[in-house]
């Protein structure tokens, strides 16, 4: 097992790096740099210049990554062109918050997902099967921006029930930070949910399947603690990894629910950085967010593999 | 499952009872985030708000532009115009202690002129050197006459910053900046928040009224009126125009405007590289008619409801220096089209209009589009980011480019470095010698009236001419709960917080 | 091995239970391979007979036809109306008017001309480009193997809506752009399918004995390997149109899609978000009409893969 996990880790190392570079490349296409859409309206010619100096923008693109690199792998990330704030602390800042929002959204997601999977997978073919399914369908299909949008509408400008935005960190104003993550945390946890659902149903299907819930139905056990005591135990463990893997889905998908609730964590951070040509902050900030998406891929992986031995053999 | 309704409605009723903000703490609701937090380098408008709570200045302006005392008690202007001496307050200290005097005056101009990374260095270009000639006296001596000095120390350049924090700090003095005016900074967490609270020492301590102020940054208009009304604000600035209507008709609300000094224009690269060889580059009268087929006040009505100014000149209508000559012109469309005939093009023209992507602005362009098609000049709407706009139309890569102007306080700010040879954000490349006569000299007389006849002198050449088609003058609009009182607007669309009460 | 679970698990992906139910149906039976046509009616029998691959379809194709259709409806979408601006639906404007008085009903018939041009084009776009790449690192295995998997989990790790923000913002915000920015974004996914299957097809007998009769690589790849990882890519294909639309939902909803004054849903939304209280209609009927092209290319992708699946059988 060990050495399963190190040869995962040792392949991540390259992948991390091709990430690095890759991003670098792709914002250095961006037209305009960070100089000029700082400078917005006031764009002194000798100031813009000076900064592109300094800020070593002029040098051949490899060169610019090695500074990026070396700094990095000495644990600076640099700093932020728009706020001189260092993007290490920025990350710091940010990260809770992205992590509530995936925290609420998973057992958001776990809540509706995972008994919606039980029911549709015990009354298989039933009219409660059929519900499931058209929900989880649903869920996958409804636009979270939209959703989004409409819960803004509705909740917040027609009935004035919660707040359209105003995240407080956890620590400063607990019932003010669940208030404001609720809608959001409900938009993105709705759509983990559909799948979620379908992979307990799956999951459960196949357990359902198996001799020992036979045996066990056979013994005369009723059919709730057949269900709640062995097959749903069983069916967790793909249940459970499919959640790790959602969870490092989350740190990514929330871009755009983040921007439309005006939710200060990752994916607004990383869009206005994008939109503002921040270097250091999209690259300091996808570099993490890759590294979450490749531990959670990891964690799932190993899980996988701990429940069933004959993949740690594959390639 | 009642059992879970009954829980889900506890938690909801427990969130609705939610937080109610604290008393005397101001919560702001601003349109963008502000950049760093050093009035020498930064340069967005939501920036200067947070400074108007945080940093006094030498002097200010009152609601009609006039400059008034602030930090500088008293001015005078001698050796014609090439001396300028300041008399400071009394007993004014920095938020770290440091005592304001002389010292910290010439420290601070001394920063603006030559800290390498200052935005302010063209805005005290006429200043060759600041001495401290008494404890609370500096004697400034100008390289030329400078009628613009006193209005750029009513903004950013004006600013005084603590010189024990700037030595400390250097260029990391925005992280935590520390400066004399009412309030003092107590953190920052980007995107979301911007904390301040009242300076006890403040040398105007008692039109202070709040102990505390915040700023959040909520790009979303319905999404910040949707707290303002919810009551997680106290008041937002810049209202949609489209929400007005909802704002006054709402009893627990007070809105307040005023017109802004900025304005929004179209920008036609007339020597801006190989993309000025088109009819609008090429032909004045081309850029006649395109002005001639915009109705202003539809334009106005359709996508502002009316709440904004139509304009036609760098000043607003009902400015000091706009020039009556020439008012807002109504469209005419066959003249427009007799513009184009005798231009040349009797089938009309193409151009590209570049624009920044945001849904306000593209609604612009389109009625633009719209209205210009019906002259026959079709306009193809290009819309970018503001990041690739600004360094399209910096590089000339573009024919008419949709942009604003936060507007000055000194009539130079909104002319000068857009319409002479050479100017700083002269992005079209319109080059008049005759013009950049008359707007230099405006620059350095200091009689209003032989200043505004430059002005009007250069509008006799730029309104043939003209590389800028100004289209309207927002007006600032700040939303309010009932609750927040002694709040004044002001052109320059700041927030000052002297006499702000919170009932409550 | 993540292969099977990848990004298709939250909404911004395809339909995760694609993997759930085997969408990769890693345990095709040789002879099923073998024998394509008979393959293809039975699946087509039990196509017709899935009534989520029925519904799917009819959505489709009646979105589909709306698009085709548009030009002929004598709809107008780019007629500004300074009167109607922002009104209510009625009789001239059944589904109202928009923000500069234009008919809601007109730009959305239009714009499902952009929605579905931009979910076919981007993901045709990008199964030419993974399918290859996968092919070829499943077919070569060793060092081009290494090297396109690990470009292919580096893009994958990236979120995929930043990665098509930031592809289209450096090509322009444009239709096409975005089509070519999402494309590029969501061919990784192909790639780790077509690699996955080609190295269980290569496996195969009949590769074998392909191989052992000296027929070249090229055709081996083209004639044997190709159609027989063909209908996982088709269904994955099926499911990313879905995400792929969604996606340029999400880049015109930041400005960086459809230019004015052409429609697209995305776009509408953009401006509707700013008048939801005065105008819910311009908000409602475009995010009503994403959710719904969107379900069908969904269901019918479910039902593509149950008929496809053989484990079913």
């Amino acid at each position: 097992m060990t050495r399963f996990i190190l040869r995962r880790l040792l392949i991540a190392i390259p992948t991390v790096i091709l990430i690095s570079v890759f991003v670098f490349l792709l914002q250095k296409l961006l037209p305009g740099d960070p100089v000029l859409a700082l400078a917005g309206e006031e764009r002194d010619p000798e100031t813009l210049a000076f900064l592109r100096e300094k800020y070593r923008l002029n040098d051949p693109l490899p060169m610019q990554y090695l500074y990026w690199a070396q700094a990095a792998l000495q644990g600076d990330l640099g700093i932020s062109l728009r706020t001189r704030q260092p993007v290490l602390e920025l990350i710091g800042e940010k990260l809770p918050v992205t992590l509530q929002l995936a925290v609420m959204s998973l057992t958001v997601a776990v809540a509706i997902g995972a008994p919606m999977g039980v029911l549709a997978a015990v009354k298989k073919g039933t009219f409660w099967d059929w519900i499931a399914n058209a929900v989880a369908l649903s869920g996958l299909s409804i636009p979270n921006f939209w959703l989004g949008i409409m819960l803004i509408l509705l909740v917040s400008v027609n009935l004035g029930w919660l707040p359209a935005s105003g995240y407080r960190p956890l620590s400063e104003d607990f019932w003010q930070s669940i208030r404001t993550m609720l809608m959001p945390a409900f938009v993105l946890g709705t759509g983990l949910a559909a799948a979620l659902m379908r992979h307990t149903r799956s999951a459960m299907l196949g357990v359902l399947r198996m001799d020992y819930v036979r045996t066990a139905r056979a013994k005369g056990l009723s059919e709730r603690r057949v269900i709640l005591r062995h097959a749903l135990r069983n069916a967790l463990g793909p249940v459970v990894t499919v959640s790790a893997l959602l969870f490092g889905e989350l740190l990514a998908g929330a871009v755009l629910t983040e921007q439309i609730f005006t939710i200060p964590g990752f994916g607004k951070a990383i869009v206005d950085a994008v939109f503002n040509r921040d270097y250091a902050v999209v690259q300091g900030v996808v570099l993490v967010t890759a590294l979450a998406f490749i531990a959670m891929n990891l964690l799932a992986d190993v899980a996988q593999a701990l429940l069933n031995p004959r993949l740690r053999d594959a390639p | 499952m009642p059992r879970t309704i009954t829980a889900i409605a506890l938690l909801f009723a427990a969130c609705a009872a939610g937080t109610v903000a604290a008393a005397q703490e101001l919560r702001i609701g601003l349109q963008d985030d502000a950049d760093i937090l050093d009035p020498d380098q930064s340069r967005t408008f939501v920036g200067r708000i947070v400074y108007a709570g945080l940093c006094d200045k030498l002097v200010d302006i009152d609601p009609d532009l006039t400059i008034v005392p602030m930090l500088a008690t008293g001015w005078e202007f001698s050796d014609g115009g090439t001396t300028l001496t300041m008399q400071l307050r009394d007993g004014v200290t920095f938020h770290d202690g440091t005592p304001f005097d002389a010292a910290a005056v010439v420290a601070n101009i001394d920063r603006s002129k030559n800290l390498p990374e200052s935005r302010r260095k063209s805005e005290l270009a006429s200043i060759e050197s600041a001495e401290a000639t008494g404890p609370l006296e500096v004697t400034m001596k100008l390289g030329a006459p400078d009628a613009t000095l006193l209005s750029q120390f009513a903004d950013r350049a004006g600013m005084m910053l603590s010189p024990t924090a700037t030595e400390a700090m250097g260029l990391d003095f925005g992280l935590a900046p520390v400066c004399s005016g009412p309030f003092k900074f107590v953190e920052r967490v980007q995107q979301d928040r911007i904390v301040l609270e009242k300076f006890p020492e403040y040398w105007n301590a008692d039109a202070i009224h709040l102990e505390r102020v915040v700023y959040l940054p909520i790009p979303d208009t319905t999404v910040r009126f949707a707290n303002l009304r919810a009551g997680d604000l106290d008041m937002l600035e810049r209202l949609a125009a489209t929400d007005l209507a909802a704002a006054k008709a709402d009893p627990d609300l007070t809105v307040e405007s005023a017109v802004s000094l900025g304005y929004q224009g179209v920008t036609m690269n007339v020597g801006n590289g190989p993309r000025a060889d088109n009819p609008l580059g090429r032909s004045a009268l081309v850029r006649q008619a395109l002005s001639l087929s915009i109705d202003r006040g539809a334009l106005n009505q359709v996508v502002f409801e009316g709440a904004f100014a139509p304009g036609n000149q760098p000043f607003p209508p009902g400015s000091a220096w706009y020039d009556e000559r020439f008012p807002v012109p109504t469209r005419d469309v066959a003249q427009a089209k007799a513009l184009l005939a005798e231009a040349g093009h009797p089938d009309g023209v193409d151009i590209e209009l570049q624009t920044t992507n945001n849904p306000v602005q593209l609604q612009v362009a389109q009625v633009l589009q719209a209205m210009a098609a019906e002259t026959g000049i079709r306009l193809n709407i290009v819309s970018k980011e503001f990041a690739t706009q600004l360094k399209d139309q910096t590089a000339g890569d573009f024919e008419a480019s949709s942009i604003g102007w936060s507007g000055r306080t000194d009539p130079d700010g909104n002319i000068h470095q857009f319409q002479t040879c050479g100017g700083g954000i002269n992005d079209s490349r319109i080059c008049i010698p005759e013009v950049d006569e008359l707007l230099n000299a405006a620059r350095v007389g200091e009689d209003f009236a032989a200043r505004k006849a430059a002005y009007d002198d250069a509008r006799d050449i730029l309104v043939k001419e003209g590389s800028i088609m100004y289209l309207y003058h927002p007006t600032w609009i700040w939303a309010l709960d009932d609750a927040v009182t002694g709040f004044v607007p002001y052109p320059d669309g700041m927030i000052r917080l002297e006499g702000v009460r919170k009932a409550g | 091995m993540s292969a099977a679970l990848e990004r298709e698990t939250t909404r911004a992906g395809p339909s995760g239970a694609a993997s759930a139910r085997g969408g990769a149906s890693s345990d095709a039976t040789p002879d099923a391979a073998a024998r394509p046509a008979r393959r293809r009616s039975r699946v087509w029998a039990k196509l017709r007979a899935s009534p989520t691959a029925l519904v799917g379809g009819v959505l489709v194709a009646a979105f589909a036809l709306i698009a085709l259709a548009a030009p002929l409806t004598g709809l107008d979408p780019a007629a500004t109306d300074w009167g109607a601006i922002r009104k209510p639906p009625s009789a001239a404007h059944p589904l109202g008017a928009d923000e500069l008085g234009r008919d809601v009903l007109a730009r959305m018939v239009w714009g499902a001309r952009a929605s579905l041009l931009a979910g076919v084009v981007s993901v045709a776009m990008a199964v030419a480009v993974g399918a290859p790449l996968g092919m070829l690192a499943g077919w070569a295995r060793g060092w081009t193997d290494a090297a396109i998997s690990r470009a292919t989990e580096a893009l994958l790790a990236c979120p995929f809506l930043i990665l098509a923000i930031a592809f289209a913002a450096f090509l322009g915000p444009s239709l096409t752009n975005a089509m070519i920015a999402i494309g590029l974004s969501a061919a990784p996914v192909f790639i780790r399918i077509a690699r996955a299957e080609t190295m269980r097809v290569a496996a195969e007998d009949y590769v074998e004995s392909a191989r052992a009769a000296g027929v070249g690589q090229a055709a081996i790849l083209w004639r044997t390997v190709a159609p027989n990882i063909a209908p996982p890519l088709l269904v994955q294909a099926t499911l990313t149109v879905a995400t792929a639309i969604i996606a340029e939902a999400s880049l015109s909803f930041l400005g960086l899609g459809q230019q004015p004054p052409a429609p697209s849903w995305g776009s509408m939304l953009n401006v509707a978000k700013g008048f939801l209280e005065q105008a819910p209609w311009m908000a409602l009927w475009p995010g009503a009409a994403i959710f719904a092209v969107v379900l069908g290319f969904n269901m019918l992708g479910d039902g593509l893969r149950d008929a496809l699946d053989p484990r079913q059988n």
